[in-house]
C-alpha cells in the first residue's frame, strides 16, 4: 500500500487543554506509518460560535485553512468533531454555491490564496477506518484491550448533520446507530458497550451559558455508560473529552449521583493496543485518572 | 412505478402502552408481524389497531406528511409515521423495533401525548406577521422572489414536534423554546413585511432563548420536512448582532470572544476566552482550572503558539468582517 499522507488540522484544543490528544495522534500516526504535515498556518475554525457572530468571516477563515491543505495536494485530517463540522460545512457550502465561493475567493485573493474544492476533509477516525483499514489495524494489535468493556461516545458533530457524511466519510455513518467507534473498539480487542447515550450530546457548547443543562447531559452520558458496565469511555472529540474527563464534579451534582469514568481519546485507545507507552500517549494529562494501565 | 419486487420480513415490535385514566405505570406490548417493503410506520400503527387491539390509540389525519399529527419515536428516533418507510427503519435498527410516543413523560394514551408545552412555546414567539398594513390596501404587498428566499423553507414547518421532542435541551430545561418555536420565530423575523420589535429580543432572552441551544444537530437530523432548525437558530443569532438586540452577556461575549482571540493569535486562547466571556464570574471555574493546571492542561496566554502567517488572518478579518458588536 502507498504510504498515507495527510494535511493535519490540529485545532486549538489539542495544542492547549488536551496535549495528550496531540501526543497520541502523532504516536498512532507513527505506528501506522501515516505521514502528517501539520497546517501551522491554520486559524481556529470558530467552533460554531464565530459562526453565530459573523457567518461570512468564518467561511473565509475556514476556506483559507482548506486552501493550505489544497496547496499541499493533500486530504485534510481533523482531530476534533467540531473542527470537522465547521471545516466540512464550509466546504459543503462553497462547493455547492458558486456565487458564494467566488465571494470568498475574492477575499482570499488579497493574500494570494484560492479555495478550489480539491481537498477532502475527514476526521482522523475515518482516515484510520476507511483509508488505513480496520483489518490491518487488527493485525497490528500487540496488546489487545480484551479485559475491558469500553463505551463509545461518538459526539454530535461527527455523526450529525448527516448531510455532510457523503463528503467527509467513505463509510456512511448512521447517526441513529453509529458503528465506526464500536468497530474500532472491537478491532483493538476490547468489548464495546451499547448504551442509550452513545450518540447523544455532552453539552460542551453551552457550558458557559447554560451550565446546568451541560452538566446534566454530561452526567447522564457517564451514568449510562456506567450502568452498562463500562470500565472506560472512548471519544474521537477533544471537546467531549474535556467535558467527560474534567467536569465530573458538576455533572455528578447535577444528576444527584456520583459519576466518574476514565475517558480515552480514540487515538489513545488505538495507541495502547498497538503497544505505545502510557507516556507517549500522555495518559498523565487526564483529570479523571486512567488508573488501570 | 419501479418494478422492484415487494419483499416481506418478520419484525418484532415492542409497543409503548399507557392509559393515563387507568394505569399508574406504562408497559410494553409485543407484536410480531410480517412487514412488506412498501409499508410505512403508520401502516404498522393501523395494523396494531385493526388486527390486534382496537383500543390502541395514536394521532393521524392526512396520511400525506401535511397535518403533522402522526409523529412518534421509533427506536428513540423522532419520526413522522406516515412518511417514514419501514424498510428504512429496518435498515437502521434491524428487526427489533420499539414504538413509543414522542415523549413518554407526556403520554396520555399510547402514542398520544399532551403537546401543550409545544404549543405554548409556539404561541409565545409571536408566530404571525406583525405589520402595519392598511385594511383595504389598494395594491398587494409585494415580496420579491429574492426576499422570499430569505425564509429558507421555514414556512414549510408542519408543527409535528419531531424536533422539539428530540431536543436534549428541551428535555432538561423546560423554559427553552425549542427548535420548532425558533423556526416559527425565524419565519416571521425574516419576512420583509414584518415589523415586530419584540420577537427577536424575546428569543434572545437567557434560559429560554437561542443561546441555550447546545448545537447538537438532532433537530436538523429528524425534521421530516428538511427544514434544518439549527440553521435558523444560527441565523437568529446573527440577526441579533446585526440588528443590535444582542445583549452583552456571557453567551454573546463567548461568540465575539472567538473573533478577538483569532485576531490576536490566529488560534483560540482558551483561558482568555473564558475570562473574556465570564468576567468576574471566572471565579466559579477556578476549582476545575486548578485540577486541569495540575495535569498540564492549561497554557498561559504567553505560551500559546500563534498561527504562522498571522498577518494573513488579520488582513482577512479586516476585509471580510460583516458585523460590529
Ligand atoms: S473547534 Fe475547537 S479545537 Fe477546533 S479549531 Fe475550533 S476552537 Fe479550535
Ligand atoms: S458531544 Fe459535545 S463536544 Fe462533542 S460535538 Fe456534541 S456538543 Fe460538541
Ligand atoms: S441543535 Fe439546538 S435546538 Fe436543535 S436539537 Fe440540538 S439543542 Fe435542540
Ligand atoms: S421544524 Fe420540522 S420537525 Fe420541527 S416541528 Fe417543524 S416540521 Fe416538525
Ligand atoms: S398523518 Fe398527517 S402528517 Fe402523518
Amino acid at each position: 500500500m502507498k504510504k498515507l499522507k495527510y494535511a493535519l488540522f490540529t485545532g486549538c484544543t489539542a495544542k492547549q487543554s488536551t496535549p495528550e490528544q496531540m501526543m497520541s495522534t502523532m504516536a498512532v500516526a507513527r505506528k501506522l506509518g501515516i505521514e502528517m504535515i501539520e497546517l501551522t498556518e491554520a486559524s481556529c475554525c470558530g467552533a460554531s460560535h464565530l459562526q453565530d457572530y459573523d457567518d461570512f468571516l468564518s467561511l473565509v477563515l475556514n476556506a483559507r485553512n482548506i486552501a493550505y491543505a489544497e496547496k499541499h495536494g493533500l486530504t485534510m485530517v481533523t482531530i476534533c468533531n467540531t473542527c470537522q463540522l465547521n471545516t466540512a460545512m464550509t466546504k459543503h457550502r462553497l462547493d455547492k454555491n458558486a456565487e458564494l465561493k467566488a465571494k470568498v475567493n475574492e477575499k482570499l485573493a488579497e493574500i494570494g490564496l484560492e479555495y478550489k474544492g480539491t481537498s477532502n476533509v475527514i476526521h482522523f477516525l475515518y482516515a484510520i477506518i476507511d483509508d488505513f483499514g480496520l483489518d490491518k489495524i487488527k493485525e497490528m494489535v500487540v496488546k489487545p484491550l480484551s479485559q475491558f468493556n469500553i463505551a463509545p461516545f461518538y459526539g454530535c458533530h461527527n455523526i450529525r448533520p448527516s448531510e455532510l457524511h457523503d463528503e467527509s466519510h467513505k463509510q456512511k455513518e448512521n447517526p441513529y446507530n453509529p458503528t465506526s467507534l464500536d468497530d474500532l473498539i472491537i478491532a483493538c480487542g476490547g468489548k464495546n458497550v451499547d448504551y442509550e447515550e452513545k450518540n447523544k450530546c455532552c453539552g460542551f457548547h453551552v457550558e458557559l451559558q447554560a451550565p446546568h443543562t451541560a452538566a446534566v447531559l454530561t452526567g447522564t452520558a457517564i451514568a449510562g455508560a456506567t450502568d452498562n458496565n463500562a470500565d472506560m469511555m472512548v471519544t474521537p472529540c477533544p471537546l467531549c473529552h474535556l467535558k467527560l474527563d474534567t467536569q465530573t464534579k458538576s455533572a455528578s451534582e447535577a444528576i444527584g449521583r456520583e459519576v466518574s469514568l476514565p475517558v480515552l481519546h480514540m487515538q489513545q485507545m488505538v495507541g495502547l493496543a498497538l503497544g505505545c507507552t502510557p507516556a507517549e500517549l500522555g495518559l498523565k494529562h487526564h483529570v479523571t485518572e486512567v488508573n488501570f494501565i | 412505478m419501479s418494478a422492484e419486487k415487494i419483499t416481506t420480513q418478520k419484525v418484532n415490535f415492542k409497543v409503548f402502552r399507557f392509559n393515563a385514566d387507568e394505569d399508574y405505570l406504562p408497559y410494553y406490548e409485543n407484536y410480531t408481524m410480517d412487514i412488506t417493503s412498501e409499508e410505512v410506520v403508520l401502516d404498522v400503527l393501523n395494523r396494531i389497531k385493526w388486527d390486534h387491539d382496537g383500543s390502541f390509540s395514536y394521532r393521524r389525519s392526512c396520511r400525506h406528511g401535511i397535518c403533522g399529527a402522526c409523529a412518534i419515536k421509533v427506536n428513540g428516533r423522532s419520526t413522522l409515521a406516515c412518511k417514514e418507510s419501514m424498510a428504512t427503519m429496518i435498515e437502521y435498527f434491524g428487526n427489533d423495533i420499539t414504538l413509543e410516543p414522542l415523549s413518554t413523560k407526556r403520554a396520555v394514551k399510547d402514542m398520544i401525548i399532551d403537546k401543550a408545552d409545544f404549543w405554548d412555546k409556539h404561541a409565545s414567539v409571536t408566530p404571525y406577521l406583525v405589520a402595519d398594513i392598511d385594511e383595504c390596501p389598494s395594491c398587494e404587498n409585494l415580496v420579491s422572489p429574492h426576499d422570499a428566499e430569505e425564509l429558507n423553507e421555514a414556512d414549510l414547518c408542519i408543527q409535528c414536534g419531531a424536533c422539539h421532542y428530540a431536543c436534549p435541551v428541551v428535555e432538561v430545561n423546560s423554559d427553552f423554546f425549542g427548535p420548532a418555536a425558533f423556526v416559527a420565530a425565524y419565519r416571521f423575523e425574516s419576512d420583509v413585511r414584518d415589523s415586530d420589535g419584540e420577537r427577536l429580543i424575546n428569543v434572545n432572552e437567557e434560559k429560554q432563548g437561542v443561546w441555550d441551544c447546545a448545537k447538537c444537530y438532532e433537530c436538523a437530523e429528524v425534521c421530516p420536512k428538511d427544514i434544518n432548525p439549527i440553521e435558523k437558530i444560527t441565523k437568529l443569532h446573527q440577526m441579533a448582532f446585526k440588528k443590535g438586540v444582542a445583549k452583552n452577556n456571557v453567551a454573546t461575549r463567548h461568540a465575539v470572544g472567538f473573533l478577538h482571540s483569532i485576531k490576536r493569535n490566529g488560534v483560540l486562547d482558551e483561558g482568555g476566552l473564558v475570562l473574556y466571556s465570564e468576567g468576574l464570574h471566572i471565579v466559579k471555574h477556578i476549582p476545575v482550572a486548578l485540577a486541569m493546571f495540575r495535569k498540564g492542561k492549561i497554557v498561559p496566554p504567553w505560551g500559546i503558539t500563534k498561527s504562522d502567517k498571522l498577518d494573513e488572518i488579520q488582513k482577512l478579518i479586516k476585509s471580510s468582517s460583516t458585523v460590529k458588536f
